[in-house]
């Protein structure tokens, strides 16, 4: 560092240090953290990745078509944010698999019956049976909507 | 105890994960350029496609049954196995990653029992957080684990895990059964000279005098055979020495015969090996180029030849590589061909600190480095190429056929999965 003039000081930036910074990557293609002289306070900010991601090895991103999840406040666009390593329980939203293609549902299970129920009552609950093509991906952990 | 985890047909797994209708189908993932059968499921082993021939030579048998077939996406693949390392890393406190698909854990410590449920747990956990099926092999060495995992996946296809205890009379009987073809390292190459000798399962192998291995495999199939009886040895992995000599070459999309756009790809392909070379640490002192038409259409004029530079001073730099490499090509390229295939191959490899200056060279590789390490800093956060050498252009009609390639399902987020609600 040289020293100008009083108060004005010029900082020789060393260009290989640009490689050696850590620099994040989100799984979304998603980066933040360009490196700069605040990199030190960057911890410091939110981190929405890690509040809404408890496993980022087996979560993943998906995004909705359609709104037969409207009750729930899934909308069309919405990205949902899943959990391979949950298990499926009643109750729960739920990303499957079923008959060639990725739909999302509440699951509910009674006794030996398995539905997917839709939250906008325009569409029909799903009796899943042997028929089907049928299996549980994930779990919906997070919905995030542009308004 | 050393626990090898394999994830079973690992590329076409992945492509699974995403499209689970998928499942129970002949499935395979083609090379670069869609040329050759790199990953196949059970159901197209079952059909007797083999491993890495050329798509046209079973072209019949695929289309017969119908198999499904996937360029390779190897930024998936990359992701999918980056997961796979993360959940492993939480099971146990060690492990070294041997390749894309396969890992080496570190049991040690682990009592019997223990080590069983730990083993059942791992398999487990990798398939339901992933989607990816594993095996997982544990034994005394890294070469019994490998035998231990080959077993698990064909002998317990259900629980997809195998040990070999550290007992000679059980390692013995567990490779009374072994073809020594199957051995780690022994493969194609050593297989029909120990059939030969009548060596035909690995119990016999290591009953061989260790001279005699000595004498005919050298120190590395001592290694070898002391692993494979359960004293560990050091397994020379030659995957992570560094390279002798790095390739980049490739099938152009479309026969090319304008110059231009020749250039263009050879450029690309030394840019792609001085970025390896970096990322090794090492620097080139010879660089040959070599550009080939395509010898499978007898109706064409055929033409091949590459040429040969030594670099005045080793390099790693992406520009004098390049610039090297369109000297080479210069020299060689003759207008009137149909080309369909050029290659950079470097060599002569010497690790970074230890290049030898020259007083009458102009370049200035501090200068070099510095950049190189900027523009890798800034390819690695925005993408392969975002900063390029204007050499290397922009046309993409050199660049290899991806013709069946699936989504960016986890690295780009127009990509994802589409739910249908």
């Amino acid at each position: 560092m040289q020293t100008y003039a009083e108060g004005i000081s010029i900082v020789q930036f060393d260009l290989t240090q640009l490689a050696n910074c850590d620099i994040s990557w989100f799984d979304g293609g998603i980066s933040a953290g360009f490196p700069s002289p605040a990199t030190d306070y960057m911890e410091q900010g939110i981190d929405l990745h890690r509040e809404l991601i408890k496993n980022p090895s087996s979560t993943f991103f998906c995004r909705v078509e359609g709104n037969s999840m409207e009750g729930d406040g899934i909308c069309d666009g919405d990205i949902i944010i899943v959990d391979k390593s949950l298990p499926a329980k009643d109750g729960k939203l739920v990303v499957c698999f079923l008959d060639g293609g990725f739909v999302l549902k509440r699951l509910k299970i009674t006794g030996k019956s398995v539905y997917l129920l839709p939250s906008n009552p325009r569409y029909p609950v799903l009796n899943v049976t042997d028929e089907n093509d049928f299996r549980i991906w994930g779990i919906v952990t997070c919905v995030i909507s542009k308004k | 105890m050393i626990g090898l985890i394999d994830c079973n047909n690992f590329y076409v797994s992945c492509e699974r994960v995403f499209n689970p209708s998928l499942e129970g189908k002949p499935v395979v993932v083609l090379s670069n350029n869609d040329g050759c059968i790199i990953s196949r499921s059970d159901e197209a082993k079952a059909l007797g496609v083999p491993m890495g021939v050329p798509v046209h030579e079973v072209k019949y048998l695929l289309e017969k049954h119908k198999v499904v077939m996937h360029s390779s996406n190897y930024p998936l693949y990359g992701d999918m196995s980056n997961r796979v390392v993360a959940i492993l890393q939480e099971l146990v406190s060690e492990l070294e990653i041997y390749s894309i698909d396969e890992m080496f854990l570190d049991f040690s410590g682990f009592k019997k029992a223990q080590l069983t449920d730990l083993a059942r747990q791992v398999v487990k956990q990798v398939h339901k957080n992933t989607g990816i099926p594993v095996s997982l092999g544990i034994a005394p060495t890294k070469a019994l684990a490998k035998a231990a995992n080959r077993i698990a996946r064909k002998e317990f296809p259900k629980e997809r895990f195998f040990k070999i205890n550290e007992n000679e009379q059980e390692i013995a009987n567990v490779l009374r059964n072994f073809p020594v073809e199957s051995i780690w390292g022994i493969g194609r190459r050593y297989a029909p000279f120990f059939k030969k000798h009548h060596i035909e399962t690995a119990l016999q192998f290591i009953q061989a005098p260790e001279g005699w291995i000595r004498a005919s495999m050298g120190v590395t199939g001592v290694r070898l055979w002391r692993e494979m009886q359960g004293m560990p040895s050091d397994m020379l992995d030659p995957d992570t020495l560094p390279k002798k000599n790095i390739c980049t070459s490739r099938s152009f999309g479309e026969l090319l015969t304008d110059y231009t756009l020749i250039e263009q790809a050879v450029a690309s392909f030394a840019v792609r090996c001085a970025e390896k070379l970096r990322r090794q640490g090492s620097c080139a002192g010879i660089l040959n180029v070599s550009l080939h038409t395509n010898p499978s259409r007898k109706d064409l004029p055929q033409y091949h030849n590459s040429a040969t530079m030594r670099l005045a001073v080793a390099s790693n730099s992406s520009i004098v590589l390049a610039q090297q490499a369109i000297r080479g090509l210069k020299a060689i390229f003759k207008e009137g061909y149909r080309y369909k295939k050029a290659g950079v191959i470097v060599s002569e490899l010497v690790p970074k600190d230890r290049v030898q200056a020259t007083l009458f060279s102009d370049d200035q590789p501090e200068k070099h480095a510095q950049l190189m390490a900027v523009m890798d800093a800034m390819n690695l956060k925005h993408g392969m190429d975002k900063v390029r050498l204007l050499s290397q252009g922009y046309d993409r009609r050199w660049k290899s056929k991806q013709e069946r390639l699936s989504q960016g399902f986890t690295t780009n987020m127009r990509e994802v999965v589409i739910l249908k609600i």
